[in-house]
C-alpha cells in the first residue's frame, strides 16, 4: 500500500466515526469533553454552529452517529451522543450574547418556503451575512414538523420556541399562516434566491374495502398528529389500531395512549426486526403497554352502517427468492379481525408540490420529485434551491439541517459571483496534546462503564399528561459518567516514520492490537497479516512509508481506543497524539475558498 | 513509567487458545521500564509463547534476581507464582523450588549483570545440574537498573554512552552454557519476535536445562553508536542459523518448506519443533560443532542466533537424583521423614 496521506482532511475525519456519520459533521468528541469539564455553554455553541438545534436534536435526533460510534465496536453500546447533546442544552447558561448579530443588510433578498429545520438553517447561515430572509409557512409558528408532528411528550414547545427564536431573532422575517400557492408568483417577486423547504407533507393512503364508509374513525397519522399538536383533537376511542411500523406509527400509538386509548395495538406487515422505527422508539412504545403484532397485512376495514368495528388482517410469512429478496406470502392461517374504535394509518409519507407550476424552469423526474443536485441543492432553475424532506423525500431533522447548510453555502456563493459547485474544504486545526512525558491535555484513561440509562418519568404520571416530557435527561453526575465513555477519537495517533527505531514498544502495549510491523503488501494481503483480525474493511489502515528494516508500520484504525499508550511507550516520540478539530465550512466562513484565494 | 492502567478492553476478534484465554489473559501489571526497552518485547514474547502453548498460568513459577530484566516477571503471567529473589540468586532459588515441586513449569528470568557477574557461579551450577527450567537472560550489556555500567557481557572495544571504551573481555553466556552441558541452548534478539516466541515455546517444552540468551537493547544506556547491543548493531550483525515453528497438540501447522530444509525435532512433552535451516551446514545436535561455529562467527563480529543446540533425549536433575515422581511438597510428613529406625538402618548400611 502507499503511505497514508494524513494531510487529506477526510483521513482523520473518518477516524472520528461519529462526526463522519453525522450529516452535519458535528464535532462530537469536542463537545463531549466540554460537557465532562462542566462547560455546557461552550458545548452548546459547538453544537449550535454545526446542527443549529441542539436542544431539539438532543431529544429527537435519529442519531446516525451512534451506530457508527467506535465504542459500539469495543463493547456492547455506543456512547449516548444524542442525550449528551441534550445535557449541553439543559445545563447551559444564557447564551444569547454569543449568537451572531444580524449583519448590515447587503441588499439581497432570499425567500424560504416552509419554516422547518431546513429553511431555518438556511436563514441562520444567511441572515448574519446581511441577507434579508423571508420565511413563509402555512402554519402560524416556525418549526415545521418538529412542532406539528413530534409529540410534546418527546419535545416540549419551550425548546422549539427557544431554538427557532434564536434564528428568527437574527432579523429573519417570518410570515406565519402564509401558504405559498404559486411558485410563479413567488418568482415574480424578484427574490435573489428561493429556497424550498416545504417538507413531505402528505400521509400515504390505505385504500381498502370499508375505507370510505368508516372514514369518520380512520385517520391519516400525520394529519391526526398535527391536529393533536394544534389542539383540534384531544381524544380517541378506547381501542385503537395503528397501522405501520415507522417512527410516525410509534408517535401515533403513544399519543393515542394519552388521549384515552386503553387498548392500543400496532400492527405491521413485516417482521418486528425489519420495522423502520428506531429501536429506542419501539422500546418506549412497548414500555407503555403497546403490543406490536407483526406479519399481518390489513385487508379490510370492518364497519356496521358506517361505524368502524375492526380491521381484518391476513397472516403472512417471509419467503426469500433465489436472489435473496423477501416476499410476504400468506401463511395459511385464517384471517383475523381485531376489534377497534379508531384506526391510525401511518404507512408512509409523500412529497407533493401542487403549487409549483410546470413552466417555472424547475424540472421534475418520473417520481414527481424535483431534479436536485445532491451537492449544491440547486434545482434546474439556478435561482431555486431545495433542501430537507422536499429535496429527496422524507428523512429527518439532522439531514434537513445538513441540506440547509449546503444550500445556504450555494446561495451565498451564487450571490457572491462564485462557482456554486466549487465546495470549500473543511477547516482543520491540528494540535499535539503532549504536555509532559506522560501527561496529555485530554483524559486518556478509558472508562469501563456501561452505557448510562436516561431517567424516565414515572409511566402512570406520563400517560396522564400528553405534554409531560417522558425523558427527564441525564443529571450532571450521569452526564459526567456517560461523557467519560467517549474515546476521544479526534485525538489522533500520528506516526513519524523517520523517528521510529522499530523497538516494538507501541505494538506490545497497544491494548487493542492495532499496530503491526510487517512487510508491505496490497491492502487485502496486509489485512490478512495484522496482529488482530481486521473485521471492518471500511475502517482504514494507516500505513507508514518504509522503515529502516524495510518493513512498514500498519495501524488498523478500527478499534483504537485513543488511549495514547503507544505514544507514552514510544522512546523517540514517533507516535504523537494530536487533536484534529474538523469543522465544516459554512456560508460566510472566513476560510477562503479556492476561487477567492485565486482572486 | 506508564501511568494509566492498561485498559481491560481487547480486540473483539482476538483468538482464544485451548483454555479459552486470549493472549491478554497472560499479561501482568503494566511495565515500569523505560519506554522502548528491549525487555518489554521479551515480556510480550513470553506472553505470546505461554498463550500459544495454552499453559495454565497457575502451573508456572517465574523466578528472578535483581535488575530491570529481573523486574519483568511482574509484567507477565499475573496469575502465576513468582519469586523476586536477591541479586544473582535466581538459579539457587529456582533449583530449590524445582526440587520441592517438580510439577511446575520454571521460568528463570535474569539479566547479564545478574547472571554473568554476581550470579555467575549460580548460573553455572544450575546449568551443569540440568535443572528442568527455561533460563532467560535479557542481555543488554549493561547494568541498566544502576544506570548503565558495563556488564560482563559487554564486548571488548564497545563504547559506553559517554564514549568510554570497554577494555575487559566479554563473557559469552551461550558458549558457557554449551560448555556446562545445557541441553537446549539458543540466542535471539528482542527485536525479532518471530524468532524469539517459538524459541521460548520450544524451551518450555524441553525437559532439562534450557538456556536462552536474548540480546535486548537498553534504550536508556546502551543504544548508541559504538554499542554492540543496540537495535541497529544487532540488526546489522544478526546471523540466524535457523528459524523454527513449534507444533503443539492437535493443531498441526502446515509446514510447506522445500524438502530437506526442514528438520523435525520431537520433544519430550510430545510437541514437535520444525527447524527451518538457514545455514545448511549447521547441525543443532552437535555440541562441539556449535561451540566452534560460535567461536568462528564471534571472531568475525557476527551474532549467531537461532536454536544452537538441543538434545531431545536429555535428563534432568530429578532423574540424576532418582527422586520420587510425586513432588516432595505433596508427600506426607511420615513419608518424607520415616523416623529414626529407618535412619539407623541407613547408617548401618554405610558402616
Ligand atoms: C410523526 C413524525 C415524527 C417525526 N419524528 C422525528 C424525530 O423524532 N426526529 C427526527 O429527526 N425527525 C423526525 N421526523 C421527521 C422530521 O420532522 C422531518 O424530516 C423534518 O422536519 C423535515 O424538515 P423540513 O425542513 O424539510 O420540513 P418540515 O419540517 O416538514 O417543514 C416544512 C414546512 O413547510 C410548510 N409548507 C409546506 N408547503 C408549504 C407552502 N406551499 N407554503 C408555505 N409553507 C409550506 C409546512 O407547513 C411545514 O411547516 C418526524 C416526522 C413525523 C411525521
Ligand atoms: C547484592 C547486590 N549488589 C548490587 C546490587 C546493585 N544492582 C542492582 S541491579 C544491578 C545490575 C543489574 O544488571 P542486569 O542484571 O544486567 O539487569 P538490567 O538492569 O541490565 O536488566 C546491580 C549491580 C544489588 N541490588 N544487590
Ligand atoms: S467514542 Fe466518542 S469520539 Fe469515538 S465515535 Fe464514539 S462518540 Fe465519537
Ligand atoms: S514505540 Fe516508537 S520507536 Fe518503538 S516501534 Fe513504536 S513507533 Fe517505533
Ligand atoms: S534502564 Fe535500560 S534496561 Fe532498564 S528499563 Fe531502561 S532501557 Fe530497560
Ligand atoms: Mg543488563
Amino acid at each position: 500500500m502507499k503511505p497514508t496521506d494524513i494531510a487529506a482532511p477526510d483521513y482523520f475525519h473518518k477516524v472520528v466515526d461519529c462526526q463522519w456519520a453525522c450529516p452535519a459533521h458535528t464535532p462530537v468528541p469536542e463537545y463531549i469533553r466540554l460537557i465532562a469539564q462542566g462547560r455546557y455553554s461552550d458545548a452548546y455553541m459547538i453544537n449550535w454552529k454545526s446542527n443549529v438545534f441542539p436542544g431539539i436534536l438532543g431529544r429527537t435526533c435519529d442519531r446516525p452517529c451512534e451506530p457508527a460510534c467506535r465504542r459500539g465496536r469495543v463493547e456492547e453500546n455506543p456512547v449516548a451522543i444524542c442525550r449528551l447533546k441534550r445535557v449541553a442544552a439543559d445545563f447551559k447558561d444564557d447564551i444569547r450574547q454569543r449568537l451572531p448579530k444580524p449583519g448590515p443588510k447587503n441588499g439581497k433578498r432570499v425567500a424560504l418556503v416552509g419554516g422547518g429545520p431546513a429553511s431555518l438553517t438556511v436563514a441562520r447561515d444567511l441572515a448574519p451575512l446581511g441577507y434579508h430572509c423571508t420565511v413563509f409557512d402555512a402554519d402560524p409558528e416556525a418549526g415545521g414538523m418538529m412542532r406539528t408532528q413530534i409529540p410534546k411528550f418527546r419535545l416540549p414547545n419551550s425548546v422549539i420556541d427557544e431554538e427557532t427564536g434564536y434564528i428568527l431573532n437574527l432579523g429573519v422575517e417570518f410570515k406565519g399562516g402564509h401558504r405559498i400557492d404559486s411558485m410563479k408568483a413567488l418568482l415574480a417577486e424578484k427574490y435573489d434566491a428561493i429556497f424550498v423547504g416545504s417538507g413531505a407533507p402528505r400521509g400515504r393512503e390505505l385504500e381498502l374495502p370499508g375505507r370510505k364508509e368508516a372514514a369518520a374513525n380512520i385517520h391519516i397519522g400525520i394529519e391526526w398528529l398535527a391536529n393533536v399538536s394544534f389542539g383540534h383533537v384531544d381524544k380517541i376511542g378506547k381501542r385503537v389500531i395503528v397501522l405501520g411500523g415507522g417512527n410516525t406509527a410509534m408517535d401515533c400509538c403513544r399519543t393515542a395512549r394519552r388521549l384515552g386509548g386503553e387498548k392500543v395495538t400496532v400492527v405491521v406487515r413485516s417482521g418486528f426486526d425489519e420495522m423502520k422505527a428506531s429501536p429506542w422508539e419501539k422500546e418506549d412504545a412497548i414500555h407503555e403497554d403497546i403490543p406490536i403484532l407483526n406479519y399481518m397485512v390489513p385487508v379490510a376495514f370492518k364497519h356496521v352502517a358506517g361505524k368502524l368495528i375492526g380491521v381484518t388482517f391476513q397472516h403472512v410469512k417471509a419467503e426469500y427468492d433465489a436472489k435473496g429478496r423477501r416476499n410476504l406470502v400468506p401463511s395459511g392461517d385464517p384471517d383475523q379481525t381485531i376489534p377497534c374504535d379508531d384506526v391510525l394509518v401511518a404507512v408512509g409519507q409523500e412529497n407533493a408540490f401542487p403549487w409549483i407550476e410546470q413552466d417555472c424552469g424547475i424540472e421534475f423526474d418520473k417520481w414527481h420529485m424535483p431534479k436536485v443536485d445532491p451537492k449544491t441543492f440547486a434545482s434546474t432553475n439556478p435561482k431555486v434551491f431545495f433542501g430537507g424532506d422536499a429535496a429527496f423525500g422524507p428523512k429527518n431533522i439532522i439531514w434537513a439541517v445538513a441540506h440547509g447548510h449546503d444550500a445556504a453555502l450555494s446561495i451565498h456563493k451564487m450571490l457572491s459571483g462564485e462557482a456554486v459547485d466549487e465546495r470549500p474544504l473543511p477547516e482543520v486545526q491540528i494540535s499535539s496534546q503532549k504536555m509532559g512525558i506522560h501527561e496529555w491535555s485530554y483524559d486518556n484513561d478509558i472508562s469501563p462503564d456501561k452505557r448510562y440509562k436516561v431517567p424516565h418519568r414515572d409511566k402512570v404520571v406520563a400517560l396522564k399528561d400528553i405534554r409531560a416530557e417522558v425523558e427527564l435527561g441525564y443529571d450532571v453526575k450521569l452526564a459526567l459518567g456517560e461523557a467519560h465513555r467517549c474515546l476521544n477519537c479526534d485525538v489522533q495517533t500520528v506516526f513519524s516514520t523517520s523517528l521510529c527505531i522499530e523497538c516494538d514498544a507501541c505494538a506490545d502495549i497497544c491494548p487493542m492490537d492495532c499496530i503491526t510491523f510487517t512487510a508491505n503488501g496490497e491492502e487485502s494481503d496486509l489485512r490478512q497479516r495484522l496482529k488482530a483480525p481486521s473485521a471492518h474493511p471500511d475502517q482504514d489502515l494507516y500505513v507508514s512509508s518504509d522503515l529502516k528494516t524495510g518493513r512498514v508500520m500498519v495501524k488498523d484504525e478500527d478499534v483504537c481506543l485513543h488511549c495514547g499508550l503507544c505514544a507514552e511507550r514510544c522512546p523517540t516520540g514517533a507516535w504523537d497524539m494530536q487533536k484534529y478539530f474538523i469543522e465544516m465550512t459554512h456560508a460566510g466562513s472566513t476560510c477562503p475558498t479556492k476561487s477567492r484565494s485565486a482572486a | 513509567m506508564t501511568y494509566i492502567a492498561k485498559p481491560k478492553f481487547h480486540h473483539p476478534g482476538l483468538k482464544k487458545n485451548a483454555l479459552g484465554y486470549t493472549h491478554r489473559d497472560y499479561e501482568g501489571k503494566i511495565s515500569t521500564l523505560c519506554a522502548g526497552c528491549g525487555h518489554d518485547s521479551i515480556t510480550a514474547s513470553i506472553i505470546e509463547a505461554c498463550y500459544e502453548l495454552s499453559i495454565e498460568p497457575h502451573r508456572v513459577a517465574k523466578i528472578s534476581g535483581i535488575g530491570c530484566s529481573s523486574k519483568t516477571p511482574d509484567y507477565f503471567l499475573g496469575n502465576s507464582h513468582g519469586f523476586n529473589s536477591v541479586h544473582g540468586r535466581m538459579p539457587s532459588v529456582l533449583t530449590g523450588a524445582n526440587l520441592a515441586n517438580r510439577d511446575l513449569i520454571y521460568l528463570g528470568v535474569s539479566g547479564d549483570g545478574d547472571s554473568a557477574s554476581i550470579g555467575f557461579g549460580q548460573f553455572a551450577h544450575s546449568i551443569r545440574r540440568g535443572v528442568n527450567m527455561t533460563y532467560i537472560v535479557e542481555n543488554n550489556g549493561v547494568y541498566g537498573l544502576t544506570k548503565g555500567q558495563f556488564s560482563a557481557t559487554a564486548d571488548r572495544g564497545s563504547k559506553s554512552k559517554k564514549g568510554v571504551t570497554n577494555t575487559d573481555n566479554a563473557i559469552d553466556l551461550v558458549a558457557i552454557a554449551l560448555q556446562l552441558g545445557a541441553t537446549f541452548v539458543a540466542r535471539s534478539f528482542s527485536g525479532d519476535k518471530s524468532q524469539l516466541v517459538p524459541l521460548i515455546a520450544a524451551a518450555i517444552g524441553h525437559k532439562g536445562a534450557s538456556f536462552i540468551d536474548v540480546i535486548s537493547p537498553c534504550i536508556a544506556f546502551n543504544n548508541h553508536a559504538g554499542s554492540t547491543k543496540s537495535f541497529d548493531y544487532v540488526r546489522e550483525h544478526n546471523d540466524a542459523v535457523n528459524r523454527l515453528d513449534v507444533l503443539v497438540g492437535r493443531d498441526p501447522i502446515a509446514v510447506d518448506y522445500a524438502p530437506g530444509t526442514v528438520q523435525v525435532v520431537e520433544q519430550h512433552d510430545g510437541s514437535k519443533i520444525a527447524l527451518r535451516k538457514i545455514d545448511a551446514d549447521y547441525d543443532p545436535h552437535d555440541r562441539l560443532g556449535a561451540q566452534t561455529f560460535l567461536a568462528r562467527h564471534a571472531a568475525k563480529g557476527q551474532i549467531v542466533t537461532g536454536l544452537l543446540y538441543v538434545d531431545p533425549e536429555a535428563e534432568d536433575l530429578h532423574e540424576h537424583l532418582n527422586t520420587v515422581e510425586t513432588p516432595l511438597n505433596a508427600l506426607e510428613a511420615d513419608t518424607l521423614c520415616p523416623g529414626s529406625a529407618v535412619l539407623d538402618k541407613i547408617n548401618a548400611s554405610l558402616r
